[in-house]
């Protein structure tokens, strides 16, 4: 048990933290503003009041929290003030990162250290307010009073604590909508239960005891009841208000979200392009490479941007995806229309193979910069037409063992029950047509 | 003589790029540039360009826009836009467009599509022809309540077809054992249907098509 509260600032890097790095208010105008005090829970054990006040007067953090803990032997004034401090001091704002560092932190390509690194000078300062509970106890006496008051600030403490901590994730969470419970223990977890279960335990504990003090169970039993009666009423009246205020806390937070999509859409331009354009700059000697690049980064923003391709499964978002890896791989322009879509399944997956064998050998043989895809899909049936504008070749004279067009194309598609076209002539392009009939579903 | 030419674009960057690749092309001057609504609409009037190339997200409403303002006139737009968003290429062409090419196109592809254009005739890319068979697609089959502009005949189907596949109109006219002129007609027809067909759906196709 922690009997006194106080706060430890973590020290990441040395003792930087001397050296008075005072806290501007954000937005400060060029008007003299006065200097305000944050706290500053993410650098605290508690409430970041030691850790807060440190900053604002440019002392070490750990004199301030010896100060406050040895203010409690003073009749406890080191608790009153650091709980005064914690109700009134506002927290650090959170700064807000630039966008695209804000977007890849939340889809998790960029990780913010956050947490206590040295637990060194909280055992330090466990240790020095036992000793000062000791000193209390000499002074006051071992009456129950002090056992009481130890309990209770300790488990408002908790409480409080947990509270930081759940207002902070319900500013950077954006999923799910808002309920009481989530405001209350953030994302759970067993920290965070178990701070409210404990702190909740610590004060009823805390209340017994006091209602002991007379000896009397009957009393005891009474303090407790007119404890929870007027928890009840103060609930029975701040009730709608307190509803109301977790309606505005929905809204705020959609409007956070609103705010953190459009973060994201300027994150993924800046970040898919600025690589493009690091890659092009690097291989600006060689200009079939960076027309690959420029080619690869239009269709992605230009899918990104403009067309949503069908749904994962569908014929034209597999299309999609074919044409853009035999781009990648073969430094040609495959040009995709489909009209109708389906979604594909064994009867049509070897129509796909199909076209991928067929755009592929268009690719590496015809010597064309460009392929043309037409994708047909009705109730009866689906038809894909391939084709470039490349050398051709003479079909008879390809030897019949040759495995490329009549492996994989044609007697793929006959053993569906589809059939497959190969129209060529030197010098004149090539054509595949694939046909495949479909059942109509009743 | 050349075809005047006025490049509407809010991008300076690429309005130069246009104009340095058309400069190549004999038939084609570039006249004048604009790079919002309020400037082409001047411009048009100041110049009377027979041929705007148009961007289809313009500061100020948009390529539609444009030709909204401008009303019945003889100078006629092709539309060059990144986007190739069937809501965009239908929007378009239904404002007025008598094309639709991506900016990925090349220069001589450019010009001989300002060309054909100026001649009075559409100009169909592999995904334009596609929207388009997607957009009448299904209408087939529907009893012709609505007349012939709802419809695509086979023969316009067929050419459709075609240029979806990536034939050039006169590989289209070999196939089809037509002249290069009536392929040209049949587009023309093509475009005329998409942008006078009385089908209110066919503008909400393009974005419900996405939930088939």
């Amino acid at each position: 048990m922690i009997p006194i509260p106080y706060a430890a600032r973590a020290c990441h890097d040395g003792d930087t933290m001397t050296s008075a790095a005072t806290t501007p208010p954000p937005g400060s105008a060029p008007a003299y503003e006065p200097r305000r005090a944050f706290r500053e829970p993410d650098a605290g054990f508690l409430g970041g009041v030691a850790a807060g006040l440190a900053t604002h007067l440019g002392w070490p953090v750990m004199w301030i929290r010896v100060a406050l803990v040895a203010l409690t032997v003073a009749n406890g004034a080191g608790v009153l003030l650091y709980a005064a401090l914690w109700l009134w001091l506002p927290t650090l704002p959170v700064e807000e990162p630039a966008p695209g560092l804000a977007a890849a932190e939340r889809s998790g390509r960029r990780t913010t250290r956050r947490g206590l690194a040295d637990i060194g000078p909280g055992v330090a300062l466990a240790a020095l307010a036992v000793g000062a509970l000791f000193v209390a106890q000499l002074v006051l006496g071992t009456g129950l009073v002090l056992w009481v008051l130890v309990l209770g600030l300790g488990g408002v403490a908790l409480i409080w604590r947990q509270a930081d901590e759940s207002s902070r994730e319900r500013w950077r969470d954006s999923t799910g909508r808002l309920d009481p419970v989530r405001a209350l223990v953030g994302d759970g977890g067993w920290a965070a239960w178990s701070r409210i279960v404990v702190g909740v335990l610590m004060l009823v504990t805390a209340l017994v005891l006091f209602a002991l003090r007379s000896g009397r169970l009957s009393l005891a039993v009474d303090v407790l009841v007119a404890t929870g009666l007027g928890l009840v009423g103060v609930l029975l009246v701040a009730g709608p208000w307190l509803l109301r205020l977790f309606h505005d806390l929905g809204e705020e937070r959609a409007q956070r979200v609103r705010s953190q999509e459009r973060a994201d859409v300027a994150a993924h331009l800046h970040d898919s392009v600025l690589q493009t354009l690091a890659l092009i700059q690097k291989n600006s000697a060689d200009p079939a490479q960076v027309a690959r690049l420029a080619r690869a980064q239009e269709r992605d923003l230009r899918s990104w941007l403009f067309e949503d391709a069908g749904p994962s499964g569908s014929l034209s978002a597999a299309l999609a995806t074919l044409a853009a890896e035999v781009e990648a791989d073969h430094n040609v322009t495959v040009e995709v229309v489909t009209v109708g879509d389906l979604v594909l399944d064994d009867r049509t997956q070897p129509v796909l193979l199909a076209t991928r064998e067929a755009v592929v050998n268009a690719a590496k043989h015809a010597g064309a910069g460009r392929v043309d895809v037409y994708a047909e899909a009705s109730p009866t049936r689906l038809e894909v037409f391939v084709k470039d504008r490349g050398r051709g070749f003479d079909i008879e004279a390809v030897a019949a063992d040759r495995h490329g067009v009549r492996g994989s194309i044609k007697d793929r598609m006959e053993r569906h029950g589809g059939t497959a076209r190969v129209m060529s002539r030197p010098g004149e392009g090539t054509e595949v047509v694939l046909q495949m009939p479909l059942e109509e579903k009743a | 003589m050349s075809t005047r030419v006025l490049i509407v674009d809010d991008h300076a960057m690429f309005r130069a790029g246009v104009r340095a690749e058309l400069s190549a092309a004999p038939t084609v001057e570039v006249v004048a540039e604009a790079e919002d609504v309020d400037t082409a609409v001047a411009a048009i009037a100041a110049h009377h360009p027979e041929v705007v190339l148009l961007d289809v997200h313009l500061p100020g409403g948009g390529g539609a826009e444009v030709m909204r303002r401008i009303g019945p006139s003889a100078t006629r737009f092709l539309a060059l836009s990144v986007s190739d968003a069937a809501e965009d290429v239908i929007g378009t062409i239904r404002a007025g467009a008598r094309g639709y090419v991506t900016k990925t196109i090349t220069g001589p592809e450019l010009a001989d599509a300002i060309g054909r254009v100026a001649g009075g005739d559409a100009v169909f890319s592999p995904r334009l022809a596609g929207f388009v068979l997607d957009a009448f697609a299904g209408t087939i089959e529907v009893a012709a309540v609505d007349e012939d502009l709802d419809r695509l005949t086979e023969r316009e189907r067929e050419v459709m077809r075609l240029i979806a596949r990536g034939y050039s109109y006169k590989e289209v006219a070999g196939e089809l054992f037509i002249s290069v002129k009536t392929v040209e007609t049949h587009m023309s027809a093509v475009l005329r249907k998409l942008q006078l067909s009385s089908r209110h759906e066919l503008t909400r196709w393009a974005s419900d098509r996405r939930l088939l």
